[in-house]
């Protein structure tokens, strides 16, 4: 196979990126895409040309490293996979593909298609957690979980974190990221104690990190690597809500080690 | 080098309950004064991070990717293992144990293993309170399946993505801390050498990846988690940028470096398909309690598999190992799937892989019930080759997984170089020389949680540390030695791209170092990497700047150190003149083809010393005693 690549190479953050066109010859059928590119990258290094930078880690889909739009598409045009399971089978001989970084506000561009993803760390951190300090759990039996809600909890929780949510969005909205986050907290009696603080400080933290507001499109769940559905997003509403109008503020709401 | 285990004298049920009670602490108070360094950030860096955090120790947290949350322990598909008996099928601490030493082929420190057992049970309660969705039965309690090299079903999962939920439960606890302010995160920062003064670790220097900037970090220990080197073969189920660099920099700066030539091969791996192919891909262990193996009965027989009928079928492990199946452990399963691929009935079009077969248990227990347990591989199989295994076997074939090999460690997980800790796949651990499958997320989780929280503490305690100055000149030579590095690899201009040195070592080292191992073999690559690593000097060719995200300079280095580690590698397998495990030399087998042990020469822990540039390492011993399990020849028959 020959692929037409248009891809954005952008030496740093503080300076002007562009398309450059690169022509792939023998592309392997069962090459995925990162393949294909450590193939051209290996090319322009001979050629004495800067690689093409881009990041990937596990390359088996689970690590959320990777991703790109593909003809701007997040992770390209294959349903519920990331770029580095994609394999080429599912492109035609001769195709024309433009790659370009994830584009948002919150996720600005590092080099040409590595971006910042450290905001969705922030938003952990702001309490994406349950405090269960080390030592300090009981038995893994006394408190039993129902397994439709085991299952629903494990969905929401399958997130990998890569950013094709936001990326897909035309708002930059985080909320699917967000929401499944709350979702798996929320669903699970573990969970219970901190789940209306949990809302009101992620909800809170990604409005801080200048991601946008949802206005239920849906094409987050469309790009979604993972499949995590736009229920989660419902959750994370409902939690919000609930959480607004009950909650009442505490002398101190940050966690202590 | 000295080489003192540490080992709790007396019975081994209570030598952690007396260790603990024998260790110093430090007051609450005083924590906070104390500054830890932790390096990765998989299960063992981040549950230590975390942990030691909440205990008030001031913490840095070092990883190369761009989160925590992307370290290689999100990769682990199938489970977790703990001595919970929730399923009431005789397993116990003790029955976790002897399997795991069995399972290592008794090349493991009995005390270690013992610990581990005992720790897997908190391990499970410590997950489920972090909110890890385990798998559940329809009642409400915790669902176990069964794994290689076990008769009980211990194993604890989540769906095909155990390591990911266990990962970013820990994930999850240390950015807690980070927003308590008890931990400074560096991500894209990677470790380049160790920081040793007085002879003790106190401190690291590392490239900031996205700005090329040297920085020295002093502390009051040092705790490395950086998992595996099976990269090191290029070709292997690690993620691309799992590295040897923090461990090797470390081992040339003292640390010894035990039993390098144990690795593992994962015998469910999805086949290699071309010259371009930049990784392998594990296919969960756990799809061998349902699929069965089989090949061809007649050699070159390349006819589809539906149309092979039941009796020209050779399912080999269930006739070899009736009593254990398709669920032997790892290496006895890779050099089964070796030696019918050699017979020539190997499948597919390269010949070697071997089938996967599942059709048995969809008519036992129907699609839906397969889906659920293992949907996710399912898919992700058929992604990857474009086959449906619901219709079409699997085809497999083993690949490098996991490295028991590691840092020596004594029982309090340091290692030689006092103030330095090392833990998850980065220490020899516990597993001697072949790991059970859902044993890699125990160790990890146990030491993290469970054990370095208390044994950092009793070394902080019992030491008096002086003020260390970022111009001390053991930090100058470092940071020099880093900074040389990079130019020398920059300033080298040649004609050949990183990856092609790396393809050639990696090959190499499987020929010759891979699932079985021969003297001449052996010699022959240990002649060869030195001309590969010479060339490689010589001739490499790296572009762009140092100050700037650089990926393949961060290759480069990380090359460079692979290059002399599989020496190493190497130089173990030929000292170690016996087969145990994974280890298997040719010169030393039984009749039937299983591994020779050597008890009288080899029952001891191979600890590598560095001599310096240019000179050999040296070989020291650490001997282990077996008072509780045996050394018998392993059986699954």
């Amino acid at each position: 196979m020959r692929i037409v690549l248009h891809v954005w190479r952008q030496a740093a953050p503080d300076q002007p990126g562009r398309m450059v066109r690169y022509e792939v010859d023998k592309v392997n059928p069962h090459m995925s895409f990162l393949e294909m590119l450590d193939v051209l990258n290996e090319d322009l290094v001979a050629r004495g040309e800067e690689p093409i930078a881009f990041d990937h880690d596990c390359r088996e889909g689970i690590c959320g490293s990777c991703g790109f739009m593909i003809n701007g598409m997040a992770h390209g045009p294959l349903p519920a996979t990331t770029v580095c399971q994609l394999h080429m089978r599912h492109f035609q001989d001769g195709d024309e593909l433009y790659v370009e970084p994830w584009r948002a506000r919150a996720f600005p561009v590092v080099k040409d298609l590595v971006v910042d993803r450290s905001a969705f760390d922030r938003i952990i951190a702001a309490g994406g957690y349950i405090a269960a300090p080390t030592g300090s759990a009981p038995d893994g039996n006394a408190i039993p979980v129902a397994k439709d809600k085991a299952e629903q909890a494990m969905d929401a929780a399958a997130c990998i974190g890569c950013g094709a949510c936001v990326a897909a969005c035309p708002n930059a909205s985080a909320s699917l990221f967000v929401g499944a986050k709350i979702a798996h907290l929320g669903l699970l009696p573990q969970g219970q104690p901190e789940r209306d603080a949990r809302a009101l400080k992620m909800v809170a933290a990604m409005q801080e990190e200048l991601f946008g507001a949802c206005s239920n499109v849906g094409a987050c769940e469309a790009a979604c690597p993972k499949s995590i559905r736009l229920e989660v997003i419902a959750r994370m509403n409902r939690d919000y809500l609930k959480a607004a109008l009950f909650r009442r503020p505490e002398p101190a709401l940050s966690g202590i080690g | 080098m000295k080489l003192d285990a540490r080992i709790p004298a007396g019975p081994i049920e209570s030598a952690w309950e007396r260790c603990k009670f024998e260790i110093k602490l430090v007051n609450p108070a005083n924590k906070r004064k104390y500054r830890i360094l932790v390096v990765g950030t998989g299960l063992a860096g981040a549950s230590a991070a975390a942990s030691l955090a909440e205990l008030g120790y001031q913490v840095d947290s070092f990883c190369f990717q761009d989160s925590p949350r992307r370290a290689h322990s999100i990769a682990a598909q199938g489970g977790i293992n703990a001595a919970k008996n929730y399923q009431n099928d005789g397993d116990s601490v003790m029955r976790l144990f002897y399997d795991t030493v069995k399972g290592g082929d008794f090349r493991a420190r009995e005390a270690n293993v013992y610990r581990l057992a005992e720790l897997s049970l908190n391990i499970i309660d410590q997950c489920v309170a972090q909110g890890v969705p385990f798998a559940r039965e329809y009642g409400g309690t915790l669902a176990n399946r069964s794994f290689g090299g076990a008769q009980v079903s211990r194993t604890f999962y989540a769906r095909g993505q155990t390591g990911q939920q266990l990962l970013l439960g820990a994930y999850q606890a240390l950015m807690r801390q980070v927003s308590a302010g008890q931990v400074r995160l560096h991500p894209r920062t990677e470790m380049l050498d160790l920081i040793v003064v007085d002879g003790r670790a106190r401190g690291i220097v590392s490239r900031g990846l996205l700005d090329g900037k040297i920085e020295v970090h002093l502390g009051d220990a040092v705790i490395l988690a950086t998992g595996g080197y099976g990269n090191v073969y290029y070709l292997s189920t690690n993620a691309k940028g799992s590295n040897c660099t923090a461990i090797w920099r470390a081992f040339k700066r003292g640390a010894g470096f035990a039993n390098p030539c144990f690795t593992q091969i994962h015998p469910t791996c999805i086949p290699v398909t071309g010259e371009y192919q930049s990784k392998l891909t594990l296919m969960s262990e756990s799809l061998r309690n349902d699929g069965r193996i089989w090949v061809p009965k007649k050699p070159g027989d390349k006819r589809p598999p539906s149309q092979i009928p039941e009796e020209e079928r050779d399912y080999y492990l269930e006739r070899r190992y009736p009593a254990y199946g398709n669920l032997v452990p790892r290496d006895v399963a890779s050099r089964a799937a070796k030696q019918v691929c050699d017979e020539g009935r190997g499948v597919g079009e390269t010949g070697l892989g071997v089938y996967l077969d599942f059709s048995d248990a969809i008519r036992r227990l129907g699609r839906k019930t397969i889906a659920e347990r293992y949907g996710n591989l399912f898919e992700m199989y058929e992604r990857i080759t474009g086959e449906d295994p619901y219709q079409v076997p699997m085809r497999i074939y083993p690949a490098i997984h996991y490295t028991m090999g590691g840092l020596w460690v004594d029982y309090h997980l340091m290692s030689t170089i006092p103030g330095l800790f090392v833990a998850g796949e980065a220490n020899f651990s516990d597993h001697g020389a072949n790991r059970l499958g859902a044993s890699a997320l125990m160790q990890g989780l146990a030491d993290g949680y469970f054990i370095l929280p208390y044994t950092v503490g009793d070394y902080l305690a019992n030491h008096k540390l002086e003020k260390v100055d970022p111009d001390h000149p053991a930090c100058r030579q470092a940071r020099e030695n880093v900074e040389g590095i990079t130019r020398r690899l920059l300033n080298i201009k040649g004609k050949r791209t990183v990856d092609s040195f790396h393809r050639e070592l990696g090959k190499l080292l499987w020929d010759h170092c891979g699932m079985s191992r021969n003297a001449a073999g052996l010699r022959h690559a240990l002649a060869k990497i030195p001309e590969i690593r010479e060339e490689f000097w010589r001739n490499v060719n790296v572009l762009g700047s140092p100050e700037e995200l650089n990926q393949s300079l961060e290759r480069a280095g990380r090359v460079a150190d692979f290059m002399e580690l599989a020496e190493l590698i190497c130089l173990d397998a030929l000292a170690r003149d016996e087969s145990c495990g994974c280890h298997f030399r040719e010169e030393h087998q039984t009749p039937d083809g299983e591994a020779l042990r050597n008890d009288a020469d080899y029952c001891h822990v191979a600890v590598w010393e560095w001599m310096g540039e240019g000179r050999a390492p040296l070989r020291h011993a650490e001997p282990l005693e077996f008072h509780y399990v045996h050394p018998s020849q392993r059986s699954y028959k």
